[in-house]
Parts: C-alpha cells; sequence; structure tokens
C-alpha cells in the first residue's frame, strides 16, 4: 500500500469521508429502531448532526494544568483511532493493505476504550471513575472472547492480512468467529445489555461524567465511528468476494446496516445487566464457545 | 447573520437536552416530565434528551417550591450547566411556591434565586404542556446565540384539563420578576384547553 492509496483510504473511502456521515446515520438508525420498537416516532433523520453542531456552540467549563490538556487529549484520540480503524477495512477490492494489518486494526478498535477509561479517570469526578472502573472490568471480560475469535478466523486462513482474509472463501468456521464477534459487539459498543459503563441515570453518564460542549461533540462522533468500524469488521468478514467496486460498497452498506438494526433490537429487548452478571456471561458461557472455535481452528491447521 | 450562526441556531432549537432537578416537588411533575418522553408523547421527535449529567445539559428543568435544602444544590446545578443555558420552571410550584406559600420550610419561587425563561403553569401540568414549555426554551436558547441582550420569560398558556377549574391555586398568573412587563404570550399554534381531547 502507497502513500496515496493510504491516504485516500483515511480520508475519503472508507475513511473520514465517508465515516462521518456514516456514523452519523448509524447512530440515527439505532435510536430511531429502538424508538419504532417501544412504539414511538423516534427523532428526525438529521438528529446526531444538530446535536453534534450544537456541542461545538457549547462552552466548556475552564480547566487548568495536565488533567485540562488530557481531557482535551482523550476524545480527539479516541476520534482519530476509531478514523483510522475504519480507513482500514478492506471494502473495495484489491485496495492494497499490508501484512498483519489485522493486528493495527484491533489495536485500533481497542484505542477508544482505552481512551474512555483514561477520561473517566482524568476527569476526577466519582461518576467518571465508577464507568471507568466498569468500563475496564467490561474490556477485560469480552476482549478475551473477542480476540479468541479474531485469532481463530486469522489461524484458519493462515494469514493475518484484513483483505486476504475477505477474500477467502467462507468456512463454517469463520461463520463461528463471525458470531463471537457480534456476541461481543454489544459490550464494545456500551448498548443493552451492556450499558453498565456509561449507564444513564445510574451513574450519571459515567466517563463522560464532566465532558461538556466540543469535547463531548468529539465523544459522540468517536462513538458512532466506533460504531461504523465494529460493524464494517463484521461485514467486511460475512461479506463473500465481490471484484466489482459498487457492488462491494453496496453490499459492505447493506450488512452494516443489517447488524446496526440487529443490535438495535438487542438493545431494545434487553435490560443492563449487573457486572458480574455481564462477566460471567462472557467468562463461562461465551468463552467456552471461543476456545472451541480457536482449538478447532488450530486442529484444521495441523491437518492441512 | 452568517450561515455559521443560522445553522447554529437551527440546531439549538432541535436539540434541547435536559436535565431535571428536584426542588422539594411532590413527585407530581416529576411523573409528568418522565410522560413527556414515553411513546404516548415521545418528546424524542424534538430531539429532546433526558441526559444524566448537567454538562451536557441545555435546560434545566426544576420542579418544586425550591426548599431551602434545595436552594444550594439548584445553584451549584445551575452553575455546572453549560452556557448557552435555559431554565423552565415545571408546575406552579417553582413560579409561585403554589399552596406551600408562606411556609417557614421554603426559599422559593424559583425566580429568586435563578434567571427563570419558561413557566409551565399546571399542579402538574400536563405533559403536551410541558413539551410546549421545552420547544418554547429551545427558542429561547437559538434566540440568545443570536443577539445578546436579555429576552423576557414567557409563561406557557394552560394546556388540557389538568388545572384551570379543578384547582383554585394562582398557577394561571404565576409571579414572575416585572410582572408588569411580561404577557403571557400565548402561542398561536398551542391547542387551547377545549380543544385537546383526552
Amino acid at each position: 500500500m502507497n502513500l496515496t492509496t493510504a491516504l485516500a483510504r483515511l480520508l475519503i473511502f472508507p475513511g473520514l469521508l465517508f465515516a462521518v456521515p456514516a456514523a452519523w446515520f448509524f447512530l440515527w438508525a439505532e435510536r430511531k429502531a429502538v424508538a419504532l420498537m417501544q412504539g414511538r416516532i423516534g427523532p428526525p433523520f438529521m438528529q446526531p448532526f444538530y446535536d453534534f453542531i450544537k456541542l461545538l456552540g457549547k462552552s466548556t467549563p475552564p480547566r487548568g494544568g495536565i488533567a485540562g490538556m488530557l481531557m482535551k487529549l482523550w476524545p480527539l484520540l479516541a476520534v482519530s483511532a476509531a478514523a483510522g480503524a475504519v480507513g482500514l477495512l478492506p471494502v473495495l477490492p484489491s485496495s492494497g493493505g499490508f501484512e498483519g494489518d489485522l493486528i493495527l486494526l484491533l489495536a485500533l478498535l481497542e484505542l477508544p476504550s482505552m481512551c474512555i477509561i483514561a477520561a473517566g479517570f482524568s476527569s476526577r469526578s466519582i461518576f467518571g471513575e465508577i464507568g471507568s472502573a466498569r468500563e475496564a472490568v467490561l474490556s477485560v471480560a469480552y476482549n478475551v472472547v473477542f480476540l479468541l475469535a479474531i485469532v481463530s478466523i486469522a489461524a484458519s486462513q493462515h494469514t493475518f492480512r484484513l483483505e486476504a482474509l475477505a477474500q477467502l472463501p467462507a468456512s463454517p468456521l469463520r461463520w463461528l468467529g463471525v458470531i463471537a464477534i457480534l456476541i461481543c459487539l454489544p459490550a464494545k459498543l456500551h448498548i443493552n445489555p451492556f450499558s453498565l459503563p456509561n449507564a444513564e441515570q445510574e451513574i450519571y453518564s459515567g466517563p463522560m461524567t464532566e465532558y461538556a460542549g466540543p469535547e463531548l461533540a468529539m465523544w459522540e462522533l468517536s462513538h458512532g465511528l466506533e460504531w461504523v468500524a465494529a460493524t464494517g469488521l463484521v461485514a467486511t468478514l460475512a461479506a463473500p468476494y465481490i471484484g466489482i467496486w459498487w457492488l462491494a460498497i453496496l453490499v459492505f452498506l447493506a450488512l452494516s446496516c443489517l447488524v446496526v438494526l440487529l443490535l438495535s433490537v438487542v438493545a431494545a429487548a434487553t435490560a443492563r445487566l449487573a457486572i458480574d452478571t455481564t462477566v460471567r456471561f462472557y467468562w463461562q458461557v461465551t468463552l467456552i464457545f471461543a476456545v472451541l472455535a480457536v482449538s478447532s481452528a488450530l486442529f484444521m491447521r495441523l491437518r492441512s | 447573520m452568517n450561515l455559521w450562526t443560522k445553522l447554529m441556531c437551527y440546531s439549538r432549537r432541535r436539540s434541547p437536552w435536559l436535565f431535571h432537578m428536584n426542588g422539594g416537588s411532590c413527585n407530581g411533575c416529576d411523573i409528568e416530565l418522565i410522560a413527556s418522553l414515553t411513546p404516548r408523547y415521545d418528546a424524542e421527535q424534538l430531539g429532546v434528551r433526558l441526559e444524566g449529567s448537567p454538562r451536557h445539559a441545555d435546560i434545566l428543568c426544576v420542579t418544586g417550591p425550591i426548599t431551602h435544602n434545595a436552594v444550594n444544590a439548584i445553584t451549584t446545578v445551575y452553575g455546572q450547566v453549560c452556557g448557552p443555558k435555559a431554565v423552565i420552571a415545571i408546575g406552579s410550584c417553582p413560579a409561585t411556591t403554589n399552596v406551600f406559600i408562606d411556609s417557614r420550610t421554603l426559599a422559593g419561587p424559583l425566580s429568586k434565586h435563578l434567571p427563570v425563561d419558561v413557566f409551565v403553569p399546571g399542579c402538574p401540568p400536563r405533559p403536551d404542556a410541558i413539551i410546549q414549555g421545552v420547544a418554547k426554551a429551545a427558542e429561547i436558547l437559538a434566540e440568545r446565540a443570536a443577539k445578546k441582550q436579555p429576552i423576557a420569560p414567557v409563561v406557557m398558556p394552560l394546556v388540557g384539563p389538568g388545572c384551570g377549574d379543578a384547582c383554585a391555586c394562582s398557577c394561571a398568573a404565576p409571579v414572575v420578576p416585572e410582572a408588569s412587563a411580561v404577557k403571557a404570550t400565548a402561542n398561536p399554534a398551542a391547542p387551547t384547553a377545549s380543544e385537546v381531547k383526552l
């Protein structure tokens, strides 16, 4: 991948120029779907955009020193990491990529959650600290399953290169991995039943409690970009290989929307679980599933 | 007014985020405020979101007659809301202290402590009236972004059969600062009591 294609992917498609409107669209789609399932009408189409612009125009409380600088830094870091993760997705056929970009994608997907943990602690709010502690526990719980699922997919196909993974025909093992990733997504995106870290009305807004104005706008944007990256990862892994570029984009968008809809149904149908139940769910129930996937991947690899 | 300011005004009007503060209320108005977010009334169509943190909010919704205990909390929370911001007094209690008037446990009405922008009368007000008040407050927010001069508080008309004849409180004419200068500006689009169907 040379510099021009890398920049084009980061800035145009599937990077910022596509990802930011897509992030707003997915945020709206989730709110609207939940509203419709609750028998409401829901927010208008442009709502996340209005929220973003309004937050940009609000003032922030003056904060001095290192803590103030850090509180400005974390949301920006989260946005850039999430945008970079979207930029790495192999949406277009033969769009380049490099050996090991799957590992970089995983790191970039993990960075916003690290930023949230750090943000809660640097805001010095008691509710922020509780939210950050919950986010840390949640991250330890779901990441074991998430990483094992990715490793099993990569091991079964003998590559850590995203494009090669997307091009290879899907095996039953890959579907097992995709399902395991899907189970982790509600926790990664902090929606019900795993909305512990930002548990509204319970610990105010968790790590975001002290954030206001443009900083909060950046958090909203990074949350939207995380939606695009996480659903996009599932879409690229689940999509069959398509040589025509516009058809590939259409299939990618359709699959992403389908995943958003699925997650919204889960969010609307469930209530928030307590932290111990969440950890037990991931470590006892889902872990067995992920270990099975990895062991069968290794077994397949030994036999081939 | 340039394009950015226009967009900002429009966005402020379309995205009011609320923070709900109880100043010693009997819980009647609080229930009605929550009812305005439920499927029957669905304030989210206007972009309304009930926020957990005052830092995120644009509009502070205060209920209750403001007891001595609540004054400090309310002024602190008002300080924590980032500007531009607006305050809605929901119900008759924060406007006039209602039936608790002259009680020694009260430090109300609310306008003694905070600059109130919209009064929503009623004991309790109907959810439609609260939504109407929130929409009015969002308009005030947008105006506040456009021009600097202070905007006079607005008293919303009574909506529905919630109060009026049923109770003898003074909620139809709440006491506001410079009461003579303020007219109850009825929203022409607002349904009158006779038009509203249950």
